[in-house]
């Protein structure tokens, strides 16, 4: 009999020897090493255990009476220690073994970030039964806290069973959605939300910094300063294929070892099986494609003929209650076409991405029951074209219904404001309908709701359609763009309604037709929410035009220009000086702008950080002259020096620039103070433009002198500066939280009519809340971009990744 | 094929991208997703806007000039527009963003 040595007892070599005992239980003498000290087991069973839903005994697979039915000569316990190819032994701990033919699956190790603190007691990895038990007792104390440092697959099965077993668990993610190998962004979200849901604490783009405590583990650093004390860490960070001892016995090795499609080693004596194997460049962390190899290597082992392919794999996630599927390749792109269906109301996310009449990938979330019929369809490469309308509904298909573009509205809760303005909620809208009110018009008699600002008017016109059905005919409404059937309106009172504080948060809540959106609506999106939740959403500067990105003017030949801001229009020698240096150092074009300041023009991108650095050291910051923001405030002379001055105009203009700078707004906003009707500021042609007089300063707003000429309406008259500085503000206010992204203030303020604005912050309560409102932003967006990315760091993206010039190209 | 490292994918905003400078002029390096690139030519056939500096989205870029959209895979222009821009071989090992250097000669010498 031929003497048969394996190395690792786990999955892949356990259904080795199973194929084994069924086709040829007599043909070897099989002696099986293990490290760890017991045999096969469900390691994907590990979770179940975790959460105490299974227990061990439960998930062995392979128990002493099997091995002992097979005359196995278990070495349990025993760890390999070198494999001596001449004569063919292999040494383990308490002595060698000779093989005719020997097996290697000693499957991954779990990879550990080397961080200060990563060797602590209490740093625990999840791979085996031992990891399991530890995680198990750590959870056994009261009120114990865990920080487990990875979100894919296993961080998150380990965060749930965890938190089954009452722990505060947080999960810390280093990519911006969970799972990012397995799912796209929209599917990430409804997993992070149910797992929220469940009391489990998420961050993404969290980036671990150091694990502190004293004898063992009681806190994890971030590089943000956040600190979360813990009782245990699990790091759920990848596998990496355990190969060190074919390695040392000169086998070839890759990224794993290297074997053929018939699982043999570059020793023709030795085969490898499991996560321990490269093939074709390919490794593997999943069971499926591990059972194919194991029954192509019993068949190799008996001389029979047999070839390991590769095959589509699917993912599912053991976390009871969150639902997920993703098989495929699902990233979008050219001849490729999305379907997706988004049900807001239940959470549900599908996505099948088709190429050339075939499904070539797909993700699911919230119901996952076709899942498999899915999958079959991809592997099989089957020809869709005939079912493509209704595939998206599954196999049971039967009618010819299609995706609501209702769904949103229809889903939102009955106390989900719908109008701002007079505080009515979707309830009392349909209460109204319910009493007999048909149309718009009756919901305002009756509720007031869309009767004010009016830019509810779509939501309350969605709410009559799904209540009345057939009934009710829809005016038709402009759609942000082909991404959605929403307005602008909507999306902005839904994103408040809800609470939506995330672009993802968007996309499904709001029923999203494409992945990520488009040039047209993630701009527009991405300013609704820093403008509605300036503490809770982070800016995405991948979600703005080139010149917001790069904090500066693109020209027609791709270079930039650079306009500092001169507060008010003044300036002195020592910034001018400065600009003359620096037009001589950077090769800069100077122009004396329409605005009251001065450009230099054609600036190298690469040359940006070092001119804004110079523009900062001058005491200069950025005239964001290209921004959808605040620009310039011109001013004239005023009191100070001119013979018909009345107030400081001057002073004032200063004083409204130095408070406005560096707000986000829907579009641009200009302002004016001209110390007298002659108006030598021409403040009369800006969003707003202030005149003093004799008795006090007069308010205009909704001016404008580009495409239109549009002279400005009287807001209102005040008698101080300080009450003129509040209107002002909360008027800009009233403006970014109201106003459709793109729309100047004259646009605005023509859909929802000069009186209500004026009757809004003629309150005295909400002209002082949209005031607080408007300085909690600049709390946050009052920062000079320049002076944030004159830094080494930041204006490393400045430069190219790399220069290749001088490589050979042949 | 001659591979070229040219650095992280992390160096690569998500939805964005980074130019690599050859002897024939600069390659945008664009970064669609956590895991996946595409490389194409980084000027813009309509009126030679840097494409690298265009909204990202799906596997699609916006011209940052007059929005002219292209496709990242076929480097054809979007709609109603147009025209198409060169791609490149570029692949990921590991972290490491690569590009066939070979290839870019030859496509541009074409
Ligand atoms: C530099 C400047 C012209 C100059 O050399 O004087 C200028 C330059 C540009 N203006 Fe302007 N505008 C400039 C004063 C004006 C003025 C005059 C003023 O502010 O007193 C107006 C009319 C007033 C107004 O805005 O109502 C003006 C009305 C526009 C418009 C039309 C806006 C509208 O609502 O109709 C645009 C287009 C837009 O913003 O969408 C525009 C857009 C532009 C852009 C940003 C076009 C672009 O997107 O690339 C130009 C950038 C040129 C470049 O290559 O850098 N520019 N632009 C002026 C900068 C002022 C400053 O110091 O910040
Ligand atoms: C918690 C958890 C959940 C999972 N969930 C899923 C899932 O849902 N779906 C899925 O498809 N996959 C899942 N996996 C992955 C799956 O378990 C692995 O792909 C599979 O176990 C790999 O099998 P293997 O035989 O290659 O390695 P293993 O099962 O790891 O077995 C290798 C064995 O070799 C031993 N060994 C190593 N070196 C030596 C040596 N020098 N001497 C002696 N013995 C040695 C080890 O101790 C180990 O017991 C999960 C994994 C974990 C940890
Ligand atoms: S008017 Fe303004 S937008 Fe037009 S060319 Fe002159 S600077 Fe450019
Ligand atoms: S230069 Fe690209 S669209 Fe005009």
């Amino acid at each position: 009999m031929q003497k048969l040595v394996v190395i690792g007892a786990g999955m892949a070599s356990g259904r080795v020897l199973e194929h084994l005992r069924d086709t040829a239980p007599d043909a070897f003498e099989i002696t099986l090493f293990n490290a760890e000290p017991r045999g096969n087991y469900n390691r994907i069973m590990l979770s179940p255990v975790l959460s105490g839903e299974k227990s061990y005994e439960e998930i062995v697979t392979h128990d002493d009476g099997w091995y002992g039915a097979g005359k196995v000569n278990c070495r349990f316990g025993e760890k390999v220690i070198s494999i001596d190819r001449d004569r063919k032994v292999v040494v383990g701990e308490k002595g060698e073994v000779s093989y005719d033919k020997l097996i290697i699956g000693t499957g991954s190790s779990p990879f550990i970030i080397p961080l200060p603190g990563h060797d602590k007691p209490g740093v625990v990895a999840y791979r085996d039964l031992e990891d399991t038990n530890a995680m198990i007792e750590a959870a056994g104390k009261p009120g114990s806290r865990a920080v487990v440092i990875g979100g894919g697959l296993l961080g998150l099965e380990a965060a749930a069973g965890l938190r089954l077993r009452g722990m505060d668990v947080t999960v810390l993610h280093i990519m911006g959605h969970l799972m990012e190998r397995q799912l796209d962004e929209a599917a990430g979200y409804l997993l992070k939300k149910d797992l929220e849901k469940r009391g489990i604490d998420v961050l993404l783009r969290a980036s671990t910094k150091e694990i502190r405590g004293r004898d063992r583990v009681e806190d994890v650093l971030l590089e943000d300063g956040t600190v979360l004390p813990a009782d245990i860490v699990v790091m759920a960070v990848g596998i990496r294929p355990s190969v060190q001892l074919a390695k040392d016995a000169g086998l070839d090795c890759g990224r794993a070892i290297i074997v053929d499609a018939q699982m043999q080693t570059s020793d023709p004596a030795i085969y490898a099986v499991g996560e321990c194997v490269e093939f074709d460049g390919n490794i593997f962390g999943l069971v499926a494609p591990l059972y194919d190899q194991a029954k192509v290597l019993a068949r190799s082992l008996l001389g029979e003929v047999d070839a390991f392919a590769m095959r589509e794999l699917s993912t599912k996630l053991k976390v009871t209650g969150c639902d997920l599927f993703s098989a495929g390749d699902f990233a979008e792109g050219e001849g490729r076409e999305d379907i997706v269906f988004r049900d807001p109301a239940r959470g549900v996310y599908k996505r099948l991405v088709i190429e050339e009449d075939r499904l070539v990938g797909a993700v699911m979330y919230g119901d996952t029951g076709d899942g498999n019929w899915y999958f079959g369809l991809i592997k099989d490469g089957t020809d869709v074209s005939a079912m493509r309308e209704t595939l998206i509904f599954g196999p049971a298909y039967q009618g010819g219904a299609s995706a609501d573009p209702l769904a949103a509205v229809a889903a939102l809760p009955d106390d989900a404001e719908i109008c701002g303005c007079n505080g009515v909620c979707k309830g009392d809208i349909v209460s109204a309908i319910e009493a007999g009110a048909g149309d718009l018009g009756a919901i305002r008699a009756t509720t007031k709701a869309s009767a004010s600002c009016g830019t509810c008017t779509g939501l309350v016109e969605q709410v009559l359609a799904v209540t009345l059905g057939d009934d009710f005919q829809m005016p038709a409404a402009q759609p942000v763009c082909g991404c959605t059937d929403l307005t602008h309106e909507d999306v902005r009172r839904l994103i408040k309604a809800q609470e939506l504080k995330s672009q993802p948060a968007v996309w499904q809540e709001l029923g999203w037709k494409t992945p990520n959106g488009c040039h047209v609506c993630r701009p527009a999106v991405n300013f609704y929410l820093l403008a509605d939740w300036p503490l809770d959403y982070q800016d995405d500067p991948q979600s703005r035009f080139v010149n917001e990105r790069n904090h500066a003017n693109i020209q027609k030949d791709g270079t930039y220009s650079v306009m500092p801001r001169m507060w008010g229009g003044m300036t002195n020698a020592q910034e001018l000086r400065a600009i003359a240096d620096a037009a001589d150092k950077y090769n800069a074009v100077v122009k004396v702008t329409g605005g009251q300041r001065i450009d230099l023009l054609g600036i190298k991108k690469e040359d940006l950080p070092a001119i804004w650095s110079d523009m900062n050291d001058a005491g200069m910051v950025s005239g964001h002259a290209y921004t959808k923001g605040l620009r310039t405030v011109k001013t004239c002379v005023g009191s100070d020096w001119c013979r018909f001055g009345t107030q400081d105009s001057t002073g004032l203009g200063i004083i409204l620039e130095k408070r406005l700078w560096g707000s986000w707004t829907p579009h641009k906003v200009k302002l004016g103070v001209s110390g007298c009707p002659r108006n030598c500021a021409e403040a009369t042609c800006k969003d707003v433009g202030i005149i003093c007089v004799d008795s006090g300063y007069q308010i205009g707003v909704g001016g404008a002198a580009g495409m239109d000429v549009k002279e400005v309406e009287r807001l209102h008259d005040a008698r101080t500066e300080e009450e003129t500085i509040e209107w002002t503000v909360a008027f800009v206010q009233l403006y970014r939280e109201h106003a459709k992204y793109l729309d100047r203030a004259y646009k605005w303020i023509a859909k929802v009519g000069l009186d209500w604005v004026r009757d809004t912050l003629a309150d005295d309560a909400e002209r002082a809340a949209l005031v607080e409102r408007f300085d909690i932003s600049q709390s946050v967006y009052q920062k000079d971009p320049w002076a944030e990315r004159a830094s080494p760091e930041a204006a490393r993206h400045f430069k190219p990744l790399a220069d290749l010039t001088l490589e050979a190209a042949e | 094929m001659n591979w070229i490292d040219v650095g992280h994918i992390d160096d690569i905003p998500l939805r964005g991208a980074q130019i690599v400078k050859t002897s024939i002029g600069c390659v945008a390096v664009f970064r669609t997703d956590e895991q996946e690139v595409f490389a194409t030519s980084n000027s813009c056939p309509h009126k030679g806007g840097p494409l690298s500096e265009g909204i990202v989205h799906g596997r699609k870029v916006t011209c940052p000039l007059h929005n002219w959209v292209f496709s990242l895979e076929t480097g054809v222009a979007q709609g109603a527009d147009a025209g198409q821009i060169a791609t490149y071989p570029v692949r990921l090992d590991g972290g490491r963003v690569l590009l066939d250097l070979d290839e870019i000669g030859k496509r541009s010498a074409a």
